[in-house]
């Protein structure tokens, strides 16, 4: 898993994303290093979630690429999207469990098909990937009858099945309490850390930003495209754009005394 | 100050007058109770009024009660008096009113590109062109999918689970039993008495048994049943997978490197070809059972009789015919539900319109096949 490597991990390539005619974003282009928590914000309806769908590999560029690794994704065979694809986990906005199996099977069913482990074995790691996402003793749950926190929670577990370099988040703390939100905040850095993988974020959670994030990309929907890029801190306190200083302030165009840390 | 009221000895009839107070400006007077429930004024007739104005400015003292009423009548004056270029004055206006029309023109509304306006119907005409040209070269795809999945299950490379598998087969087999036998015993029933109403005058009657056993294993046991099938099997497939697309679960599949295809489509399909000729074998039987209980009850033949002028009318091929069919016919169903399913849309309606569209399309498919299966058979010399 420890590839040390000159390339960045993921390169953003200027990329352009519509729905058939309907440019959403057009050229970005951004870097994102290896250990790093990135987070992609921006307003509702900007295109944060489409970018991620554009990176996982979900939806095909209108222009330009993703490159991991020096590894282009849209020019390369199936075969190789295969295999990066492999390296990804990703959680989905509402868990997107599989609804037809328990917790378990869900975390389980990338172990078993891409990998030669023994059921037991499998089920040893279920177990502890369950554990570290706080959800021990609820392998034979079934989707439906867990809270949305856990589903998001065991959909965490999921993607971190397979020990993926990258882990993608869609909108983590979205419905959650802010005690359970602030957990899978912590879970996402306690994974950087012990793991090693980089992380990718979408969110528009001020709070969630400014507690995860190394570095982050700004998009706009008025003028649909990437307006800032760079840590959301330095952002928030230093950014030439006047849109991007409101949003990180939460709309008060004041520096106020001790608002956000 | 709003004066916003509730009592009723206030609610005197929402009205307007323009007064004019100079060569080129005018007040234009509110008065009464402006109560969406009581009935409005237009703008327009108050628009009408204020030709060669430059000036505009409003009197709402004699406003008893507002509410929405009168924040869209002074938002569509002002939008008017804009477009003329009339300098209007809200200092006039209730303070409520002026904050709700300065809450309401904060953001400028969105060019979403979307427009209320009707597309010729040429345009109309070419786009649903385009969308079904579109919708067939989709179906064409989904079938040769389908094509490479059968080869990496016969590969042994097809990534499914047989829990998953025989769940589906339970589904849509033995749970199957009920419907198909009460279809087909029924119809099995009814053709035989149609039948004997018009063998009875020639004496024949005995053919019953040829004519009800010929055509329940030829062609009606296996179209009833695939038509069953559709409403019953097809219609959930596309409900599942539906669901399964509003919740990211495919999305979730696919970004694994697990492919649909062969997680979900495979199972299905090959459910619905093995279970098909079973139930097709089934509803044979059944059907004959059917027409055997007119024959005997209505005809007085004896079980002897019938069963033995049923055997020499219909042959092996008989059987094999219908059940190579239904075979056809379960991929139908299954290909129908499931591309409906994967295709359908983020929201409960598109779901709803994926089932009833996995519905509609297997039948008429099924229909489709059977009438050129006829054909075939025909030359062929069957």
């Amino acid at each position: 898993m420890a590839t040390a490597s000159a390339a960045p991990r993921i390169h953003v390539d200027r990329l352009t994303m519509a729905y058939g005619s309907f440019v959403i974003q057009r050229d970005l282009d951004f870097t994102i290093q290896k250990g790093e928590v990135f987070v992609i914000m921006g307003g509702s309806g900007c295109g944060k979630s489409t970018l991620l769908n554009h990176m996982v590999g979900l939806k095909e560029p209108a222009r330009g690429d993703i490159v991991y690794d020096g590894q282009s994704f849209w020019d390369a065979t199936p075969e190789t999207q295969e295999g990066l694809r492999r390296r990804f986990g990703v959680s989905f906005q509402g868990g997107a469990l599989w609804s037809s199996m328990t917790l378990a099977e869900n975390v389980g069913l990338p172990l078993q098909t891409f990998t030669d482990l023994r059921p037991r074995q499998i089920r040893e790691i279920v177990s502890l990937k369950l554990a570290l996402v706080g959800l021990a003793g609820f392998e034979d749950f079934y989707p439906a009858e867990v809270s949305g926190g856990m589903l998001k929670r065991a959909g965490v577990a999921r993607a971190m099945a397979l020990d993926p370099d990258i882990l993608f988040f869609d909108e983590p703390s979205a419905g959650l309490d802010p005690i359970s939100s602030r957990r899978l905040d912590d879970l996402i850095l306690e994974l950087r850390d012990s793991l090693g993988a980089t992380m990718v974020v979408v969110t528009h959670e001020l709070a969630s930003i400014f507690t995860i994030a190394d570095n982050a990309v700004f998009l706009d929907a008025q003028t649909r495209t990437m307006i800032a890029h760079g840590n959301p801190k330095t952002l928030r306190d230093e950014s030439p754009n006047p849109t991007v200083r409101t949003f990180l302030r939460r709309g008060e165009t004041e520096p106020a005394e001790g608002a956000v840390r | 100050m709003a004066a916003v009221s509730l009592t009723s000895d206030v609610e005197v009839a929402a009205r307007t007058s323009v007064r004019r107070t100079g060569p080129d400006s005018a007040v234009l007077e509110l008065a009464g109770a402006w109560l969406s429930r009581r009935g409005l004024p237009e703008p327009d007739a108050s628009v009408r009024e204020l030709g060669g104005i430059r000036r505009l400015g409003f009197d709402a003292t004699r406003v008893t009660a507002w509410d929405s009423g009168l924040v869209t009548f002074t938002l569509k004056v002002l939008g008017e008096a804009k477009r003329a270029a009339i300098d209007a004055d809200r200092g006039g206006l209730p303070e409520g009113v002026r904050r709700l029309l300065a809450l309401a023109e904060a953001v400028p509304e969105k060019q979403t590109g979307r427009s209320g306006a009707r597309t010729p119907w040429l345009a109309r005409l070419g786009a649903s062109a385009t969308a079904t040209a579109e919708a067939a070269r989709i179906g064409v795809a989904f079938l040769g999918d389908s094509v490479l999945a059968l080869l990496a299950l016969v590969g042994g490379r097809a990534r499914f689970r047989m829990s998953d598998l025989f769940l589906i087969i339970q589904e849509c087999g033995p749970r199957a039993l009920g419907i198909v036998t009460l279809i087909t015993f029924l119809v099995g029933l009814i053709l035989a008495f149609v039948g004997a109403v018009q063998l009875q005058q020639f004496g024949a009657s005995i053919y019953v048994a040829n004519l009800v056993a010929i055509a329940m294993t030829r062609e009606i046991a296996g179209i009833m049943t695939a038509i069953v099938m559709a409403g019953r099997t097809g219609a959930a497939f596309a409900a599942q997978l539906g669901t399964m697309n509003t919740n990211q679960e495919i999305d979730a599949l696919s970004t694994m490197g697990i492919s649909p295809m062969q997680f979900l489509v495979l199972p299905r399909m090959l459910a619905l070809i093995l279970m098909m000729p079973l139930l097709t074998l089934y509803a044979d039987l059944v059907g004959i059972l059917g027409g055997a209980v007119v024959g005997i009850g209505m005809l007085a033949l004896s079980p002897t009789q019938y069963f033995e002028q049923t055997k020499g009318a219909v042959h092996l091929s008989d059987f094999f015919i219908g059940i190579a069919k239904s075979s056809v016919f379960g991929v139908v169903v299954a290909l129908a539900g499931c591309l409906r399913g994967m295709q359908s849309g983020r929201s409960a309606a598109a779901v709803g319109l994926a089932a009833t569209s996995a519905v509609v399309t297997s039948i008429v498919l099924i229909i489709v096949l059977d009438g050129f299966f006829a054909v075939l058979l025909n030359v062929l010399g069957f």
